[in-house]
């Protein structure tokens, strides 16, 4: 018999996000912020991403050069391990679909580096074909500092620690290498929707 | 490797005692079967299930030391929360909790990584910092400590006579109180959210290399957190962690 949590009725937030709320996440209308550490501020003119690892040629670019690139709109659901997830967030980002054209590599992984040390692992197919950006507005406005400004990894369809903040670079890798929380507990994948939050999850 | 960690598994906890600790805030002592033992700092999941299957889960940081028998977690009632309410006002010592853990390999610390240490709490933020503390207590340990705890008002101090007692018997262990909205008559400690002036008097200087621990609100975690690395702190040596206003 499973378990009951004697008198326990909950107060369910459930109309409208039938098949959008992930197991065992709850719908929130604020903005939590997590974060390992304290917030890095890298001036913008000093601020470059690069794509660099197992690549034909590495790609750089200025934070001019970064805004330049064709730009996406993005709304989409973010669910984060702590169990909150947000509906309709919206973005403005760069394709990372736009940031590897041309990229010729047999890399099957990225690792994600930001400023402050912190990294993630993702398959290099979870962040291709439309499925992940480096986002530099949130709603509407630069992405602040807290949020992961001035731009974070956008990676919607996973745990929200996967949308790296501060993000300045993705490392092609020929295998899968644990990030910074991938090596502290947490899943290697992360998708939401199979609860893969921590090490061992199926 | 990795993926080949066990898995964390839920399993059934008995409550043993509830600790009221203010008039929002209660601990929840918890016998926890074939608990493999945790690091201070880390938390656990805890999950509630209604007789309809319908689940909530939340995570909460473990106070109890790992030399403890049991396993102590704090939770502020919040409100509007879904989580809190239940365990503060519902559960009663002999009620069953699902919960599974430990979770968090960064947020931790252990006597024998050394100091010295400069704990900054909010609030609730406290428990994580607790389990360091009782920690540390436990293994008659002589790292220098100096907590920072900022509370509402004197009632709202989470642990009060415990933290008193720990630092009377340790001249190693000094706990300094700000009381930000009330203060009892005759207070002479600080009355003012935690900022610079507070931080230059209180915190270990740079050059001593303190692991600096903040836990608590938002605001007050991204505001201490910054100014520690304005003093002069390593970020490296800032570990953070927040118990935002949706924790539920």
């Amino acid at each position: 018999m499973s378990f009951i949590s004697r008198g326990f009725k909950g107060r369910r937030r459930t109309e409208g996000v039938a098949g959008r709320l992930p197991p065992g996440q709850y719908v929130v209308d604020g903005f939590p912020v997590l974060s390992a550490g304290p917030t890095p501020r890298t001036p913008l003119d000093r601020w470059d991403f690069s794509v660099v690892g197992q690549v034909d040629q590495a790609r750089r670019w200025t934070w001019a050069e970064f805004l330049q690139l064709p730009a996406e709109e993005i709304t989409r659901d973010i669910h984060c391990v702590t169990k909150w997830s947000k509906l309709d967030t919206t973005w403005k980002g760069v394709s990372v679909d736009t940031l590897l054209a041309g990229v010729e590599t047999s890399a099957d992984y990225v690792l994600a580096f930001c400023d402050g040390g912190y990294t993630t692992n993702l398959p290099l197919e979870d962040v291709t074909g439309g499925k992940a950006w480096i986002a530099y507005e949130y709603e509407g406005q630069p992405l602040e500092p807290e949020h992961g400004g001035p731009a974070r990894l956008l990676v919607p369809h996973l745990y929200f620690w996967k949308s790296a903040k501060w993000v300045r670079g993705l490392e092609l890798l020929p295998q899968d290498q644990p990030g910074f929380w991938e090596s502290l507990g947490y899943h290697m994948y992360g998708d939401p929707w199979r609860e893969q939050r921590y090490w061992g999850d199926e | 490797m990795v993926a080949t960690r066990p898995r964390l598994t839920w399993r059934v906890a008995t409550v043993r005692e509830i600790v009221p600790e203010t008039a929002r805030v209660v601990s929840l002592v918890l016998d926890v079967p074939d608990w493999e033992g945790h690091r201070a700092g880390q938390h656990i999941d805890v999950r509630l299930t209604a007789e309809d299957g319908y689940q909530a889960q939340r995570s909460y940081s473990i106070a109890s030391a790992p030399e403890e028998p049991w396993i102590t977690i704090t939770v502020e009632r919040l409100e509007d929360g879904e989580v809190s309410p239940y365990l503060a006002d519902e559960l009663r010592p002999g009620d069953l909790l699902e919960l599974r853990g430990p979770i968090g390999g960064w947020f931790t610390w252990h006597t024998r990584e050394g100091g010295p240490l400069l704990l900054v709490a909010g609030g609730s933020g406290i428990a994580p910092l607790m389990a360091m503390l009782r920690h540390r207590a436990a293994h008659r340990s002589p790292v220098p400590v100096r907590l920072l705890y900022s509370s509402r008002s004197a009632d709202d101090i989470i642990y009060r006579d415990e933290l008193e007692r720990l630092a009377a018997d340790d001249p190693d262990l000094a706990v300094i109180h700000t009381l930000t909205r009330a203060q009892p008559k005759g207070w002479t400690g600080y009355r003012r959210r935690i900022d610079r002036e507070m931080l230059n008097e209180v915190a270990w200087a740079p050059e001593e290399r303190p692991r600096a621990f903040v836990c608590g609100p938002t605001p007050l975690v991204e505001a201490v957190a910054t100014l520690l690395v304005d003093l002069g702190y390593d970020p490296a040596s800032v570990k953070t962690e927040r118990f935002g206003p949706t924790g539920g």
